[in-house]
């Protein structure tokens, strides 16, 4: 019955910027702060404040259109979008309706069957709501503004998607280049990304739209794909049984998997929008959008193209590298310093990704230098330290940027490459381990890992396997 | 040519903006309203022509603040402003979506 259909899904994501101060207002936007500290008149809506409009804010607008192929709009303002609720103190939202910021833009997805390409209709700043917490004891909601005012940009996509895979594919491609611009976590737990579905179908190869509805409250991957996958069906079984789909606002609810229709809006749609008196326009010269342009980073599909030509690493480390900007400068640092692209490689592909998972975090909470990295690397490389040493300097490298040579030093960590002292215990494992050495002269290779092993064990781990190896075969 | 707003739509409008209109209120914002709309049909006769939109009386444009903050905590103050307040909150009527 459903391939009888076909799903059609736009996206409007609104993405809380970086920035250090809401967009209308010096207050902080630090997260977490106890309610209602890092609020001012501007942003509770006292009668008379006026905002005056964060230049960081436009900056990173900016930048984020240049990074999607938008057309930016070098003259653009802002609008108010007029509706009560108790989050809101102004009653209205200052917003961009006429002229938004950006225009016309793209994002490329890899599906199953090739790159499709997926509209970006426009992306418009915004300031965020307070925050309502409902009181369990009284009957009452109770407000923090410490959002209120926070700078967000929301980016409307075309209607261009038509699964669940499609539309991850296009979130994490945006996030991934928001968070390599610098202009935003997005984190979708914490609310810093959040993703409202819009959502219809329509018989295979009609040219109609169906009518759509859009789901709110979608806060990680998991839930948007169920979400959709929720939705498409119920509208398709709507549609089967001869009923009308309604459009509405519809909330999902991850733990019921299910979604319902919120408060109906009819009577609260009607925004009124109109040109923001209170801020003037905002006129992007040539020169200003030149500077933001010069001060964009290499994205990721650049970098991927430089790693194949700079770097001999494989390709699936050079993607899975440059899926966090945080390992790609620390592998792009520390290359530059050891010279060694592929030690370093491999060092982030396997102690730091298993050391990320095992304590559940995440790359851009990395805080070790590349200095030492590369100081590390130096050091396997000279032999001063062994394998299985490297990896225990590692590890204090990742959790406090210890200083390799310092720690090493400290601790009596060096490979003794006292040939006398090796060929002493050399000796003494062969002494008393003959078994071993006869399993050895009759053929059995590991027996000789057996005595590396014993050897290492009575060098206390600090020899140079190599050399051990070395040494017992000489002797047996 | 007047225009004439109807009661549904006074009472359309009055929804939107939470105003409780009395009887006679509603026939007053009815003949404003109408006022209104028939002043705009008079901009609509004049030709504008090559006339750019204005949409700010004050020729300015590029007003900003850096990204600094300016601001402390100013709780006190601003719940002083509240009708009612708990733990630091404005205190609310219960709203659900």
């Amino acid at each position: 019955m459903n391939r009888q259909y076909e799903t059609v899904i736009g996206l409007e994501v609104h993405v809380e910027l970086a920035t250090e101060t809401k967009i209308f207002c010096g207050c902080s936007t630090r997260f977490g702060g106890a309610p209602n500290t890092h609020t001012c008149p501007v942003c509770t809506g006292m009668p008379g404040a006026l905002p005056v409009l964060n230049r960081q804010v436009v900056e990173y607008a900016a930048a984020v259109g240049l990074a999607t192929g938008c057309t930016i709009n070098q003259c653009c303002r802002f609008d108010r979008k007029n509706y009560f609720y108790p989050d809101n103190p102004q009653n209205y939202q200052i917003s961009q309706l006429y002229e938004p910021i950006c225009r016309d833009g793209h994002i490329d997805i890899d599906t199953p069957s090739g790159i499709k390409r997926i509209g970006i209709h426009e992306i418009h700043m915004e300031e965020d709501a307070g925050k309502l917490i409902h009181d369990e004891w009284e009957d009452c909601s109770l407000v923090d503004f410490n959002r209120s005012g926070v700078p967000l940009i929301e980016i409307v996509s075309e209607p261009d998607m038509s699964s669940a895979e499609e539309v991850i594919a296009y979130l994490e491609k945006l996030r991934l280049i928001i968070r390599y611009l610098g202009a935003s976590d997005c984190r979708l737990q914490e609310g810093s990304m959040r993703a409202d579905v819009n959502l219809s179908v329509r018989k295979a190869g009609s040219r109609e739209l169906g009518t759509r509805t859009e789901m709110k409250n979608l806060n990680s991957f998991k839930a948007i794909a169920r979400a959709i996958e929720g939705e498409r069906d119920r509208q398709i079984e709507l549609l089967e049984m001869g009923r009308q789909v309604v459009q509405e606002t519809r909330r999902w609810d991850d733990n019921k998997e299910a979604s319902h229709a919120m408060r109906s809006k009819e009577d609260a749609r009607d925004y009124r929008y109109f040109p923001e008196p209170d801020l003037v326009p905002v006129l992007i010269s040539d020169e200003w959008l030149e500077r933001i342009r010069a001060g964009q980073p290499e994205l990721r599909t650049q970098k991927l193209i430089r790693y194949k030509k700079e770097f001999d690493i494989p390709d699936y480390d050079a993607q899975i590298i440059t899926s966090e900007k945080k390992l790609a400068d620390l592998f792009e640092a520390a290359s530059a310093i050891c010279k060694k692209p592929k030690k370093v490689s491999n060092w982030l592909m396997g102690e730091t990704m298993r050391l990320l998972k095992e304590r559940e975090m995440e790359a851009d909470e990395l805080s070790f230098s590349p200095e030492h990295l590369a100081e590390l690397i130096r050091l396997t490389g000279e032999g001063v330290i062994n394998g299985s040493v490297a990896k225990e300097v590692f590890l204090k490298i990742f959790l406090e940027d210890v200083d390799p040579v310092k720690y090493v030093e400290d601790h009596g960590l060096k490979t003794v490459n006292d040939e006398g002292a090796l060929q002493e215990t050399v000796e003494k494992v062969l002494a008393d381990n003959p078994q071993s050495v006869a399993d050895y002269r009759s053929g059995k290779e590991k027996a000789l890992g057996f005595l590396v092993g014993q050897t290492m064990k009575a060098m206390k781990g600090k020899a140079d396997p190599q050399a051990v190896n070395r040494m017992l075969k000489e002797r047996i | 040519m007047a225009h004439v707003i109807s009661d549904e739509t006074i009472e359309y409008v009055g929804i939107l903006a939470k105003l409780e209109l009395s009887e006679e209120e509603k026939a007053q914002a009815k003949k404003d309203m109408g006022n209104m709309l028939d002043y705009m049909d008079m901009l609509n006769d004049l030709d504008t022509e090559g006339v750019e939109p204005l949409f700010h009386v004050y020729p300015l444009s590029n007003v900003f603040r850096e990204d600094v903050v300016e601001n402390g905590d100013e709780r006190d103050r601003m719940l002083a402003n509240a009708p009612e307040e708990k733990e630091g909150a404005f205190k609310v009527p219960k709203t659900v979506e």
